[in-house]
């Protein structure tokens, strides 16, 4: 079964789009505070469709590091969507071009990528790209309203707003960790990982980057070795 | 220099993307390989969320507020928007009280 109308996948964009708006929101807000406009705000929204990637993009450009520095950065942060990405290319079906297969690689975020992944069987390209573009137009737009709006909003709000993301992510791992135990015992594995590279003596030197890399290949490998899928819906 | 940053940034961002999802455009059929790659989502998406959630507000306890408001909607399969929705609600009303003892 392939899963290809361009009407769904703007459906199964909408609460994505709106879930980006209020951390891109953010990110606006950020990034003027550090003194960057609102244009070039919007400009990284748009070419990088990235939260953890771009808050820490932020952090190199204001401390003037080199460009050298914001490659490593961004590729440690970022290659998390390297593993995404292979697993999104046995999702995609056949159908799908090289050239598709090259647009849609620009929205695979985790939030997209984990939608496309929670769908029985295949995707096709006018699926992927209609769930692609409402969460493009949100995180752009959140951009450059949490710009324009950064010094209006209460810091009360700010502090709320920052559990957004996180609150997505929620919402996409547990409703399938309480029907499925092996997704519960490979979550419950990267939780505890995650949380010994964060509270250890040593291990919390490691950068946030690489951390997660190791807890998701760790947990997801754990996963695979003690539970292997046998059936072809994977 | 702004523009030099944006372009790396993006740049990097984007070929990690898009070489695995062009190079690798057969089925794999090991199914290891299959199964690990099918457990990376929710790997990564809970390493990410866990502890750093605790850490996004203000503190520890508003974003714990806001952790255990999500887990309890998502466990009642409620939409991702209602779910961080409330979250960020939670985490608001939770720093309001916080924010009435003295010394806080």
């Amino acid at each position: 079964m392939v899963h290809n109308k361009i009407k769904a996948g703007l459906h199964d964009g909408i609460p994505i789009a709106a879930g980006y708006f209020s951390v891109s929101f953010t990110f606006g807000m950020m990034a003027v505070q550090d003194g960057i406009s609102p244009f070039h705000a919007v400009l990284i929204s748009l070419l990088n469709l990235t939260s953890a990637g771009q808050f820490a993009g932020l952090t190199v450009i204001v401390s003037g590091a080199s460009l050298f520095e914001m490659a490593l950065t961004q590729l440690v942060i970022n290659i998390r969507y390297a593993l995404m990405s292979v697993s999104l290319s046995q999702k995609l079906d056949r159908s799908v071009k090289s050239f598709q297969r090259m647009l849609i690689a620009y929205g695979n975020t985790d939030e997209i990528f984990a939608v496309a992944s929670s769908k029985p069987g295949t995707v096709g390209a006018k699926y992927m790209l209609g769930l692609i573009l409402l969460p493009v137009a949100g995180w752009v737009g959140g951009t450059l309203t949490g710009a324009v709006a950064s010094t209006l909003l209460p810091v009360a709000v700010i502090s709320a707003l920052g559990v957004a993301l996180y609150g997505m992510f929620i919402a996409i791992v547990v409703p399938v960790a309480k029907e499925s135990r092996e997704v519960l015992i490979v979550s419950g594995a990267a939780m505890i990982f995650s949380a010994a590279f964060y509270y250890l003596p040593v291990l919390c030197e490691i950068s946030s980057g690489f951390t997660i890399i190791i807890c998701t290949v760790a947990a997801a490998g754990i996963g695979a070795l003690l539970f292997p899928i046998k059936e072809e819906s994977v | 220099m702004i523009y030099g940053y944006i372009f790396v940034m993006a740049g990097v961002t984007y070929l990690i993307r898009m070489l695995p999802l062009t190079l690798i455009q057969k089925k794999i059929t090991n199914i290891y390989i299959r199964s690990f790659l099918y457990y990376i989502p929710y790997a990564c998406l809970t390493a990410m969320t866990f502890p750093a959630i605790l850490y996004a507000t203000k503190s520890p306890v508003s974003g714990a507020a806001g952790l255990l408001t999500a887990v309890i909607l998502a466990l009642r399969k409620k939409s991702l928007i209602t779910v961080a929705g409330f979250a960020c609600i939670a985490v608001f009303i939770v720093e309001r009280i916080l924010g009435m003892f003295p010394g806080y």
